[in-house]
């Protein structure tokens, strides 16, 4: 059984339609009893960091979270989900989980893109991974494969070498792709993005870390 | 570095898709569950749902519809039409649509864009905007006039302000259409796409008059476009999707490679 985190964080059914499609089954809860029963976790969020801690905190959730990642169950987080297990965000001058070392950053204002003109913010639309390492959850994609970002802020871990696996060119290579041990965590929407973003989350599944 | 997309849009009446010329004399032309699965299979980067339904009691379709879609496909979506309130948001979101777009409702009053971006996120919230082009004026002074109902009432409102009030109100997007380019497949109104596309920070979606890839490149480039709408060109299998996106790549417009 996959969970999927509910924790008031924007809308879960695209995640939890993208599972079912394959052809996994899944709930969507916030009991700490299922959270810890279940195979996977899935992390996903979409809103502001302040909003998504409050209520990660008022559920409890926060300690689960960090107890299923003590337990080495496999962890997938998404967007939001990439940002808060990083210690701190610039977005509200939050506090987050901790469970990665490292911060969330707001995009510079004063990008540019090849052209010379102003690069909008937030991030959106698709875009490529740099890989740097390998990890499994990428197996089988291509370089050329795009995925779907919605986004003003990204994670930046302290331990680049160890915990940063892809990157993604806009203004700046900022990392989309982050983990640590049994968390691994995408800063684009794999249940968004088409095939390969399906492939990502068929690899999560089949995961052992 | 981030691609341009490439979005079909499918006008949606009753639970069948249709395609508007002028918003006139429209003609049924498909399942729109069916021509999700289509453009997605084929490389579309979105899809847009514009619900034409004219009786509210038949608007429960609609979210069928979305329902539907939302299960065969695996990227963004949004739908717009007929959404007056921010319950009508929730039940479109809820459905699973990624994003909503409001237009009439929005003019009509402007604070529907500021509780949708606050309930939902801006980046649900997408500002559906048909322009007419006008004589300059103090009351219209860029020359491009909002106008709702399908274009035939003109609202006395100047495009380029209500496009900043807009997005300083919380529109996480501007869908902009031209009336006057709308169904001629003649081309998308560059100096207007420009105009507005450059005087918001938000993204900018070209929608109305496109006939052939070059009008796509067109307004990519020229008019600085973050995406494009297209209906025709597809709906009646004049291009693909992937011939449009490859005419773009051999003409240095960076998108999605799908072929």
């Amino acid at each position: 059984m996959i969970a999927i985190i509910d924790y008031d964080a924007g809308n879960l059914t695209s995640v939890q339609r993208a599972v079912s499609f394959l052809g996994k089954a899944c709930v969507v809860t916030r009991d700490p009893g299922t959270l810890l029963e279940a195979d996977r976790i899935i992390f996903p969020g979409v809103g502001a960091a302040g909003s998504a801690m409050e209520s990660l905190v008022r559920y409890g959730i926060d300690r689960i979270l960090r107890d299923a990642y003590g337990m080495g169950k496999p962890i997938l987080g998404i967007c939001l989900g990439s940002q808060i297990i990083l210690d701190a965000s610039e977005e509200n001058d939050t506090a987050c989980l901790g469970i990665i070392p490292g911060t969330v950053k707001a995009f510079p204002s004063d990008m540019s893109g090849p052209d010379g003109r102003k690069l909008k913010v937030p991030h959106m639309g698709w875009n490529r991974l740099l890989c740097l390492g390998g990890h499994p959850i990428l197996e089988g994609l291509d370089p050329m494969d795009e995925f779907y970002f919605v986004h003003g802020y990204y994670p930046q871990p302290q331990q680049e070498e160890d915990h940063v696996f892809c990157r993604t060119d806009y203004g700046i290579d900022f990392p989309s792709v982050i983990g640590c041990r049994n968390l691994v965590a995408t800063q684009f929407h794999p249940e968004k993005s088409g095939r390969p973003g399906l492939r990502i989350l068929s690899n999560f599944f089949h995961w052992k870390p | 570095m981030l691609s341009k997309r490439i979005i079909p849009c499918l006008d949606v009446r009753e639970g069948k898709t249709t395609k508007g010329i002028k918003f006139k004399g429209n003609v049924d032309i498909g399942d729109p569950v069916e021509m999700a699965r289509m453009y997605y299979e084929a490389g579309a980067d979105e899809i847009v749902f514009y619900d034409i339904t004219a009786s509210s009691d038949k608007r429960d379709i609609m979210i069928d519809v979305v329902r539907k879609v939302a299960e065969t496909i695996f990227i963004p979506f949004s739908v717009g039409g007929g959404i007056r309130t921010v319950e009508d948001m929730r039940r479109v979101l809820l459905a699973g649509a990624e994003k909503v777009s409001v237009n009439s409702a929005a003019v009509l009053r402007p604070d529907i864009i500021a509780q949708g971006a606050e309930a939902f996120g801006s980046q649900c919230i997408v500002l559906g905007m048909d322009v007419k082009k006008v004589e300059p004026s103090d009351a219209i002074p860029s020359g491009y006039e909002i106008v709702i109902h399908g274009g035939r009432k003109p609202m006395g409102l100047d495009a380029l302000a209500w496009a900043k009030q807009a997005e300083a109100l919380g529109a996480g997007e501007i869908c902009l259409n031209s009336i006057d380019a709308d169904g001629t497949k003649e081309g998308y109104e560059l100096n207007l796409t420009a105009l507005i596309s450059q005087a918001v920070s938000i993204p900018v979606i070209a929608s109305g008059g496109a006939g052939k890839p070059e009008h796509v490149r067109d307004v990519l480039t020229i008019g600085h476009a973050d995406a494009a709408l297209i209906a025709s060109m597809v709906h009646y299998g004049t291009y693909t999707i992937g011939e449009i996106k490859q005419y773009l790549t051999e003409n240095g417009v960076a998108v999605r490679r799908t072929w």
